[in-house]
């Protein structure tokens, strides 16, 4: 609304000036309008903006829209040639499909449980490690965290062989522990990772304010409890949803591990719904046509969740700033 | 019952009076380790209680400056030993996961790669072969340098398209835009596609490139124009910047988190001195977020490197099912063991590479 008001106000004073032929006046007006007072507050500076964040949007708003359209699809649509973007009619049979043969509201409760405390866990262990190696001095640090990386760098195929033996030697195979048990104790999916963020965010945090709470008689666990994770927040809540999202969107490790238990993620549990589906249908049926679009259906009810997660904890990030309290460095 | 818990309680205190060094006739035992926490509630002076007790006992004694454990094994406290002390606790719970989950699969792996490996039923049959699997790699294998050599030209070539664009992003939904929520989770999208099974499915289908480029004889245009010379690299620029777009979308956040820290304070101090907003991101913003990008680079190096439709991921993978022998070269879980610690070396070059780069321009400006 203020954006209509001030541009009508602005062509009011434009023809104002130009009827009373005062050029100049205009012309600086309308340079005013353009760059602004320092550029960035200018109208040039803002189009610029919008058309790089529509253009750079589009490009990953695509496939979701390919997706969206295509999965409303019926097998008309799909063997028409004419319907290419906008199916015929919204057909929600798709949806319902993959909703029933899933068990989508079980398989959504299995799949958060599967994916919040192994990434509870993570987040919690990595920030205390994260901040032991950004703040303390101690013997063969800089070994201890090249092994740290390297862990991460070495390809997880080759080291899969190993992993599984172990786990199943340590009897941790299909339950929920293999997943918790490494992420306690910060060895989870890309865990590493993690700690490398809280690791440069703990140092980003100016050390007189860590200082000034040990002058006042305050324990190394306490700053860490109460200053240094405060000022952390955006990490917190990076590593946090990252960790959701992998956990949750694994399909090869809880292949594995959770085989043969009641447990499964939700890509997993799509998954073995479409291998069903191919097999009772052949290639070429009518049916078999229809899957790619129950597929692209299916694919959406699993992503959905996590950007509803997403959306209400995006305004979090936000939250920490200002609260530094720092002056005079 | 009384009795039992008088007796209780009795046995208890001169197990404390033991720990605690107090004389075992000291009247009231408690009153003693009561002088630790007063003033705080229950549960508080339960719990400094406690923490007394860990720290002033028969094994382990804190006094002001010695620490004395089993009663004879004196140590100054100096403020380096603290800190060590304090350090190694906090990712002792690191230690003691990398040692119970991690050390095992890794050197079991290195191990390995040493070793011709045969799966059977029974188990896994080794035969030592020396280095024999590492020079079979270069010398033998038709495929694997080849393969390799591309693998790092590519990525010499995607990795900083990767970082410029997350950090482009980035600053953009950093800005006060309208509907930021709506926009920042339209860059969220990346994250969860990306790192699930619905990107392989999408690639396959072709909706990861944008089909306007190829319908609309963009590059055609261009090529009729301009010439070959220029418009084929511009079309394979196009190419995988679409492609490597889909792998920025952690790097995307992970920036965004770090411009969230800088004080906007600075900035409106730099526009009062003069600064441009030009000036004020080579100078404000890029040095403050400098140490995510070191991690941004460390993630997309090894993010696109172990991605299961990498070239060399898929080559490794091969191998390692397939058991044959064919000269002095043996494939098998043993020979792709000893493939990937050769890709590991070279992914780990490349971003010591990429690091000291960054790190070269940073000390130029300092000095």
């Amino acid at each position: 609304m203020n954006m209509i008001r001030r541009t009508r106000h602005f062509f009011k004073d434009m023809t104002k000036l130009i009827k009373a032929k005062d050029y100049a006046q205009a012309r600086s007006k309308l340079k005013r309008l353009l760059v602004g007072m320092k550029f960035t507050d200018g109208l040039i500076y803002t189009l610029l903006i919008y058309t790089m964040l529509i253009s750079l949007g589009y490009i990953y708003l695509y496939p979701v829209l390919y997706m969206v359209t295509n999965s409303f699809m019926t097998v008309q649509d799909i063997i028409s040639s004419t319907v290419k973007w906008i199916p015929s009619s919204l057909n929600w049979e798709n949806y319902r499909l993959v909703l029933d043969q899933i068990n989508y509201f079980d398989s959504l409760k299995d799949g958060i449980i599967l994916a919040a405390l192994p990434a509870l866990s993570a987040t919690a262990s990595s920030a205390l490690v994260g901040y032991g190696f950004a703040r303390f001095d101690f013997p063969f640090k800089k070994v201890l965290f090249v092994l740290m990386i390297t862990s991460f760098i070495i390809p997880p195929q080759i080291t899969m062989l190993p992993t599984f033996r172990m786990y199943s030697n340590y009897g941790l195979l299909g339950s929920i522990w293999a997943f918790i048990l490494p992420a306690i104790l910060a060895q989870g999916l890309n865990g590493a990772i993690y700690i490398l963020i809280f690791y440069q965010f703990f140092r980003m945090i100016p050390k007189s304010l860590e200082e000034s709470a040990k002058l006042d008689g305050a324990s190394s666990f306490k700053i860490f409890t109460r200053i240094a994770l405060p000022l952390a927040i955006p990490s917190i809540i990076i590593v946090f949803l990252f960790s959701f999202v992998w956990y949750y969107n694994e399909t090869y490790l809880s292949g594995l591990f959770l085989r043969d238990s009641g447990l499964m993620t939700l890509p997993l549990r799509l998954q073995s719904f479409f291998n069903q589906y191919s097999s009772i249908y052949p290639e070429g049926s009518r049916a078999r046509e229809l899957m790619q679009a129950v597929k692209l259906a299916g694919n959406l009810l699993t992503l959905f969740p996590l950007l509803i997660l997403y959306f209400f904890t995006q305004r979090y990030f936000v939250e920490s700033i200002d609260r530094t309290g720092i002056t005079g460095e | 019952m009384k009795k039992v818990m008088a007796k209780l309680r009795a046995l208890g205190q001169k197990v404390i009076a033991w720990f605690v060094d107090i004389p075992e006739n000291y009247p009231k035992v408690w009153d003693k380790v009561k002088v630790v926490g007063k003033g705080l509630s229950t549960t508080g002076r339960f719990f400094r209680k406690v923490g007394h007790f860990m720290t002033h006992n028969k094994v382990l004694n804190t006094t002001t400056h010695h620490v004395v454990v089993f009663g004879f094994l004196k140590f100054r406290i100096t403020n380096k030993r603290r800190e060590a002390v304090l350090g190694l606790s906090f990712i002792l719970i690191w230690i003691i996961g990398y040692s119970i989950f991690t050390l095992y699969p890794v050197f079991n792996s290195l191990y390995l790669s040493f070793f011709k490996v045969r799966l059977d039923a029974d188990g896994i049959q080794t035969t030592l072969v020396g280095i024999n699997n590492f020079k079979a790699a270069f010398i033998s294998d038709p495929y694997f340098v080849e393969i390799l050599i591309e693998y790092v030209l590519e990525m010499i070539l995607n990795v900083p398209v990767v970082i410029v664009f997350a950090l482009i992003i980035a600053m953009l939904i950093n800005q006060d835009v309208k509907g930021k929520g709506v926009w920042r989770t339209i860059f969220f999208l990346p994250v969860i596609i990306s790192t699930g099974p619905v990107i392989s499915e999408l690639m396959n289908q072709g909706a990861t490139t944008l089909p306007s480029i190829e319908n609309y004889d963009f590059v055609q245009l261009i090529l009729d124009n301009i010439g070959e010379a220029i418009a084929n690299p511009i079309q394979a620029l196009f190419d995988t910047i679409l492609l490597v777009l889909w792998f920025a979308g952690i790097q995307i956040l992970i920036l965004l988190a770090g411009l969230q820290k800088i004080d906007r304070s600075i900035y409106e101090a730099s526009m009062i001195d003069g600064a441009s907003p030009w000036e004020s991101f080579w100078k404000i913003t890029l040095p403050s977020i400098m140490p995510l990008i070191s991690v941004t680079i460390v993630y997309t190096v090894v993010s696109m490197s172990v991605f299961s439709l990498n070239e060399v991921i898929i080559y490794i993978r091969d191998k390692m099912l397939a058991e044959s022998t064919v000269g002095t070269l043996t494939t098998g879980y043993g020979y792709s063991a000893a493939l990937s610690w050769i890709y590991f070396v070279v992914m780990a070059l490349l971003i010591l590479i990429f690091i000291g780069l960054i790190n070269i321009r940073r000390r130029g400006r300092h000095s």
